[in-house]
């Protein structure tokens, strides 16, 4: 800590830090520009000019910029000095100089970086006579705006983009007064972050182009704290409606995962919730299909309206007595749960079928490794990290995981963690304080830390990593064993032989791990195999005998899929979702409520063909998908509520439990959450205890009691009787407008606004009016900053945790030394076969996760489906070259798909791409699947 | 005639002539309000806007009779009828003209002075009963003012009833058939008008209410027709101060020329209109002001005109 | 004393003055032009509607009767995809007329809209838009924007430089 004087008044405040910095993390209003929190200083932009004297003696001072100067010991700086203060105002006025007279259609009104600084530094009145110059526009994808007008050269997107995010394709052009920020032609931009770019730009240059086409300001936006659901990353995020749709999709800091960024399936993914095919209403499914019988559609056919024709539309008050009749008249019920559902949706599904008719709605394969990861973080000696920490290791190893695309924020982690080792030297033998980012970077030149992939195919990380090894996943597997044995003793031996580049790849690893002072071990569930992830906790464990700050981060498949793995009780012993079909198939079972999941997702088509010949199938789901079409006749469907529609807890990949706030009531008046429908039924049934489980915090404490794994859940949010002040927390801004009018056409009585009795936040703009509780931060605004960099306002220090507490409460922490050993079942090596391809899942960040691959802007960008071959056993296939298409067998299903050699993809093995493409059901990967080019397209048809 | 029906007539005569001057007094107040601050006033509804009080009794009765949940509610319906059950009470020995008056009481001043402290009973319950704070306020304000107030009124008019020799209204205006009191008992006049002014809390001594502070005082929780009796009271109290006045100090319906109900009709009318002259002129004054007037300067000032009175008569005997 | 006395003396002289009411509707009172009444939407002098559904006047109106939602054509002119104002909560304070960026919304001297259903005080874009610029002639918002819409590109608004190219080599 150093003393530093802001005009004239004392401040203890961290060394390593910068005086713009300091003066924001102490709650002073300074402007700038071209600093970021999380991209630190260039000193580009001259904005945050203060007066520095040298000593209290000094009385003419000089004018520095805030964000290049240390706070050293006695630094003394003014901001109030008139000089200062004209010299900003100055530089403001320079700036828009040729800004374009555009406030009034800019999406980027109402929450301006530009705005609020222009104001701040009190610049009113354009006192230039000469022309504005103007830029061309770029069409840069469905997700980003390109407006270059507005453009104030602080060069935060391409250091955001470029620097930060890895991007290549966005670049600066021109020289002088013309720089323009841009592409070097139209197209898509690559980056995944590219939404980022709307938040990092303090102007209107990008603008979120989903939100374009349905427009709202800010301040007219409902807003609740929300977790995104389209990984497991447990990214925090504030969704805002309008009107009765969801509009957009923020980034909310925290500082422990998402900090500042959130990738663009979580920004733009969530249009699928605004979707016309949503179901509204309960209904009985029609009898147009036959008893058992399975269609196999496309995803578009799913939702059509013809498999919804000939429906019974439950009313109001039938819903009830018909599920009682069923569940009355059953033999025995299956639940089968979904890791994409709430834990207290699931909590409720178990509780309603007892436990030991529970089955997590996994597969066979994914409920083996899924449990296998939680035991290994929890059972194991090795912590598992925050994302604030994995962007702080010096070398990482990645397992068999295609980060950038199964969990895209732990790649943008990854990236930063690449920098971490030659930033640390930098730092130490230049003296360069951490914060003056381009003299680092600089100095650092193109030296990155150790990171080593080992994966399937290539991928976007594949140009930073030191290291980068391609194989089929037992092979991967073997690879960690062997490091994991370089890396310690006692790991198990392993044998048989390995390629050069295997076992030089090993070695290096083990050594770079060996070295590094927080090394990390990246795996997940994503290849598919259990060797994996043992492979991968056994190289954790090995570097955590010689290291205590190792890490093991593991990535599941879904958002709650870890949750869901914590409350499975004796059910997760079992084979996933197969126990359940046996369950039907046997007669043991003639009912199943299927709880927001797609079981053509989970189960070979037999098995789904077993399972849905149970006499009753009831379905919870928000969309139609092909369980709910194929449906016999006769079988309930009941509106569930999506993420941003209702409140619940779900479960990240790290453990921490996260709670997510209803932002708005889904237009249909009957959608409810699902834990909602089965706490209805429950109390319907009169089930014992049920009576007292009237709200989310009853649910909560009740699933706590049961099981005491998800016990912390409870403290992830405070309860709903929680107030400030005796206050609820508005979802709405203090200046949401139009509230006498949005319904005026229908009624010109307003309506009293919904009562909410599970969170401590109100439907309404009344209620507290200053900082809640980080958990219940609805939104970022702060007096005189409307933007997004409102979040300094936030935080206990700029970069720091928010107020109070990084919100979430880790539910799997080390306990020790761990009941886990080394595991010791090494698999062989793969050896390719004769006749068939081990095909294995390829992600893509759009596609792979279906609920954002049905939103229009994300869905223009999934990829087409293709299967990625080996060159040489693409070529070994007869006449596959020639027709550039082949079908994949699995026996009981096949897909015709493009072929797409890839000299980097081992042999013997085949990847779908992207895996989750519409279509693409009924088959549970990897499996083994014959690859023959297809005969002739009539013959194909047949078959099918 | 037969006596009976004559009586009859008569009681149902006064009730019915002293609803419609209270009802009609609604409309003149507001006309006059209005003239005196440079407006017309109600000229719409009827010619020159007449039947403007007809309007608003639609509008009364029309409006939702409601009662708050926490007030007590026999208490709540019950008071807004006493301040008008005991002030058509006291027109019983009004004495409109030596023919009619509905009872010739000789003790009618004594009666007209106990019904009119009955009155306080409908204010300071009213108040009570709303379990408002503001209501409540108004409420004990108004039981003060009237209880003190009465004192003077009381002690003003005892140089009347010593000059006349009774306590019958009917005698003391045949007491002044040779002189109005008005001109002996000039300081008798002043305190009981302003102790009048007072006992019906108009302003400015309409402190109960003062809508500036109490938002409307004692019948802040009223609505509908039962704020209507608070109203209607009101009017009724300013038609019986004013006919007393006529009947103790103006020679009540002596006059000449003119029938004698004419005569006593033009004076109560005056003094009505002298008591909205007082609510179109004058300041509302502080609450402490009202009580100080009244102890420090309206009793010595009664005590003074008895003892001056009584004395002119012991002299003059 | 006195000045009570004096005080009545000149209320009650009143009764003689001249009424400063005016008996509308029989007597028209004279609107001044810039009269604060019924809410319209202007036209661009080529015609286009003037408001481009940036929300300011929402936002001002203190009694938030103003609700609207943003779209835009195809050249990315942006107007009101739907603009309500309901007149049974607005209370004529201008606020939004002085928000306008672009003069758009306009009060007017028409104050004499009564109904007997508060739902017809409910004013949709039909209602309120008027075929002329109203009160500001002359002015064009796209004329002054950067933003390029139908018939107007880069560089061709008023006060404006023709688009940087920025692959020329010029210094």
């Amino acid at each position: 800590m150093v003393t530093v004087y802001i005009d004239g008044k004392p401040y203890q405040v961290k060394a390593e830090r910068n005086m713009l910095d300091v003066c924001l993390s102490l709650g002073m209003d300074l402007p700038y520009f071209c600093w970021h929190p999380a991209m630190h200083s260039v000193g580009a932009c001259r904005q945050c000019a203060v007066k520095q004297f040298r000593d209290e003696n000094d009385k003419k001072g000089k004018i520095v910029m805030a964000c290049m100067t240390p706070a050293a010991e006695g630094t003394r700086i003014s901001l109030k000095d008139p000089e200062a203060m004209e010299f900003r105002a100055s530089v403001i006025e320079w700036l828009m100089l040729n800004h374009p007279h555009d406030c009034p259609v800019c999406d980027e009104g109402g929450e301006c970086h530009l705005q609020d600084m222009t104001v701040m530094t009190g610049h009113a009145y354009r006192r230039t006579r000469f022309k504005k110059r103007t830029h061309k526009n770029q069409y840069l994808g469905p997700l980003v705006n390109h407006e270059m007008n507005r453009c104030i050269q602080c060069y935060r997107c391409v250091r955001f983009y470029n620097d930060y995010a890895g991007g290549r394709d966005l670049g600066v052009f021109g020289a002088h007064d013309n720089v323009y920020f841009g592409r070097h032609e139209d197209g898509v931009l690559e980056s995944e972050f590219s939404g980022n770019l709307v938040e990092v730009c303090p102007t209107g240059v990008f603008t979120d182009r989903v939100l374009k086409k349905q427009y709202t300001r800010k301040w007219d936006l409902q807003t609740a704290p929300s977790i995104c659901v389209h990984c497991s990353m447990g990214c925090n995020i504030i969704p805002g409606e309008r009107y009765g749709t969801l509009r957009r999709i923020r980034n909310r800091y925290n500082g422990e995962v998402n900090g500042y960024f959130i990738c663009d399936r979580g920004r733009y993914g969530f249009e699928f919730i605004n979707s016309p095919e949503r179901i509204g209403e309960p209904y009985l499914s029609s009898g147009d299909v036959p008893s058992g019988d399975i269609l196999l559609l496309s995803g578009k056919e799913a939702g059509d309206a013809k498999i919804l024709k000939g429906r019974k539309i439950l009313k109001e008050g039938e819903v009830l007595p018909h599920l009682r009749a069923v569940i009355g008249g059953a033999k025995g019920i299956i639940g089968i749960g979904s890791p994409r559902a709430s834990l207290e949706a699931n909590y409720l599904l178990g509780r309603l079928v007892g436990p030991e008719n529970f089955h997590p709605g996994f597969s066979a394969a994914e409920s083996v490794l899924v449990r296998q990861m939680v035991s290994i973080l929890s059972d194991g000696p090795v912590r598992t990290p925050s994302l604030k920490e994995m962007a702080h290791a010096d070398a990482v190893l990645v397992l068999g995981e295609d980060i950038p695309n199964t969990a895209p924020i732990l790649g943008l982690a990854l990236r930063q963690a690449v920098r971490q080792k030659p930033m640390e030297r930098v730092i130490r033998e230049m003296k360069i304080p951490q914060w003056h980012d381009y003299a680092i970077r600089d100095a650092m030149q193109e030296e990155r830390g150790p990171l080593f992939m080992a994966t399937a195919a290539g991928g976007r990380l594949d140009g930073i990593a030191a290291g980068v090894f391609h194989a089929a996943p037992d092979d991967i597997a073997r690879l960690g064993f062997r490091v994991a044995r370089a890396l310690s003793p006692n790991a198990p031996p392993i044998e048989g032989s390995f390629t050069e580049d295997a076992l030089s790849f090993a070695d290096r690893a083990a050594k770079a791990l060996r070295e590094a002072k927080r090394p990390l071990v990246v795996s997940g569930t994503g290849a598919g195999s259990l060797a994996v992830l043992q492979a991968a906790a056994n190289v954790a464990r090995a570097l955590w005998e010689g290291n205590r700050n190792a890490a093991l981060s593991l990535v599941a498949p879904e958002c709650n899929s870890v949750g869901l793995a914590l409350i499975g009780g004796p059910g997760i012993n079992n084979m996933g979702i197969k126990d359940a079909v046996k369950a039907v198939a046997e007669g043991r079972a003639d009912t199943v409520i299927i709880l927001e999941n797609d079981v053509f997702d989970r189960l070979d088509l037999p098995d789904v063909q077993a399972l849905l010949r149970a006499r009753q199938v009831v379905v919870l789901d928000h969309l139609p998908n092909h369980t709910i079409s194929s449906l016999h006749a006769g079988c309930v469907v009941l509106p569930a509520a999506a993420f941003a529609q209702g409140s619940g807890t779900l479960v990240s990949s790290e453990g921490r439990a996260q709670r997510f706030y209803k932002v708005f009531n889904a237009p249909s008046g009957r959608t409810a959450e699902s834990w909602r429908w089965l706490r209805d039924l429950l109390v319907d049934l009169g089930r014992p205890g049920s009576e007292s489980l009237f709200s989310l915090d009853e649910v909560l404490s009740a699933m706590g009691r049961e099981f005491p794994a998800v016990r912390g859940a409870v403290e992830a949010a405070p309860a709903a009787d929680y107030r400030i002040e005796g206050m609820k927390v508005p979802r709405q801004p203090h200046r949401y407008s139009g509230r006498t009018a949005i319904r005026a056409d229908i009624d010109v009585h307003e309506p009293k606004p919904h009562e909410d009795a599970d969170t401590p936040l109100s439907f309404s703009m009344e209620g507290f009016e200053g900082q809640p509780p980080a958990p219940l931060t609805s939104r970022f605004w702060a007096p005189g900053w409307n933007s997004v960099q409102s979040v300094n306002k936030f935080q206990s220090e700029v970069g720091g945790p928010l107020r109070g507490v990084d919100p979430g409460r880790r539910l799997i922490e080390v306990t020790g030394m761990g009941r886990v050993s080394y595991f010791t079942d090494i698999p062989g090596p793969f050896t390719p076969r004769a006749d068939e391809f081990l095909v294995v899942p390829l992600y893509h960040v759009f596609g792979s996760e279906r609920l954002s691959a049905m939103s229009p802007g994300i869905g223009e960008l999934v990829p087409p489906p293709h299967v990625v071959l080996n060159k040489t056993d693409a070529e070994s296939i007869k006449a596959l070259s020639d027709m550039k298409e082949a079908r994949i067998d699995f026996g009981f299903a096949s897909f015709r798909l493009q072929v797409r050699p890839d000299p980097l993809m081992p042999r013997g093995v085949a990847g779908l791409f992207p895996y989750g493409f519409p279509g693409l059901h009924g088959v549970v990967l990897p499996a083994w699947g014959k690859i023959t080019a297809p005969e002739n397209a009539r013959r194909e048809k047949e078959e099918k | 005639m037969n006596e009976t029906l004559k009586y009859l007539l008569i009681v149902f005569g006064v009730l019915g002539v002293m609803m419609s001057i209270a009802a009609g007094l609604i409309w003149v107040e507001r006309r006059l309000l209005g003239l005196w601050q440079d407006r017309y006033g109600p000229n719409r509804v009827g010619p020159m806007g007449v039947l403007q009080p007809l309007a608003d009794v639609i509008k009364i009765l029309a409006k939702e009779d409601w009662v708050p949940p926490f007030a007590d509610k026999p208490v709540f319906m019950l008071a807004p009828a006493i301040i008008v059950i005991t002030v058509l009470l006291s027109f019983a020995v009004v004495p409109f003209t030596p023919g009619i008056a509905v009872a010739n009481l000789n003790i009618g001043l004594l009666y007209f002075l106990a019904m009119s402290s009955l009155g306080v009973y409908s204010v300071a319950l009213g108040g009570w009963s709303s379990g408002n704070k503001y209501a409540l306020i108004g409420a004990l304000r108004a039981s003060a003012q009237m209880i003190s107030y009465e004192v003077f009124m009381g002690l003003s008019i005892m140089g009347v009833v010593m000059l006349s020799g009774s306590f019958n209204l009917h005698e003391i205006v045949e007491a002044q058939k040779r002189l109005w009191f008005i001109v002996p008992q000039f300081l008798g006049f002043v305190v009981f008008f302003i102790a009048g002014v007072a006992e019906t809390h108009r302003l400015p001594f309409d402190l109960p209410e003062a809508e500036s502070e109490l938002v409307a005082g004692f019948h802040s929780e009223y609505s509908g027709m039962k704020f209507g009796l608070f109203f209607v009271g009101e009017y009724l109290g300013i038609t019986l101060i004013s006919m007393l006045i006529t009947t103790l100090f103006f020679g009540g319906w002596l006059g000449p020329v003119l029938p004698p109900v004419v005569w006593f009709f033009i004076k109560t009318f005056f003094f009505i209109g002298f008591f909205i002259l007082l609510r179109a002129a004058l300041p509302r004054p502080r609450y402490d002001q009202l009580i100080r007037t009244g102890w420090k300067l309206m009793l010595p000032l009664a005590l003074l005109n008895i003892v001056v009175t009584g004395g002119v008569i012991l002299a003059a005997r | 004393m006195i000045s009570i006395l004096k005080a009545l003396w000149t209320v009650f002289v009143h009764l003689f003055k001249r009424k400063v009411t005016v008996l509308y509707p029989e007597e028209k009172p004279y609107i001044p032009p810039r009269w604060r009444g019924r809410i319209i939407l202007a036209r661009d002098p080529d015609g286009g509607e003037r408001c481009v559904a940036c929300h300011l006047c929402a936002i001002a109106c203190p009694v938030d009767c103003i609700s609207l939602q943003a779209t835009e054509d195809e050249y990315g002119r942006r107007y009101p995809e739907f603009f309500r104002i309901n007149f049974s909560r607005c209370i004529f304070c201008g606020y939004c007329e002085e928000a306008c960026p672009t003069y758009a919304i306009q009060l007017t001297t028409d104050f004499e809209m009564s109904e007997y259903n508060r739902r017809n005080l409910v004013y949709e874009k039909e209602d309120l838009l008027i075929s002329g610029t109203g009160k500001y002639p002359g002015y064009n918002f796209y004329k002054v924007a950067g933003l390029s819409i139908k018939g107007k590109d880069k560089g061709e608004a008023e006060n404006e430089l023709p688009p940087v190219d920025v692959k020329g080599l010029m210094p």
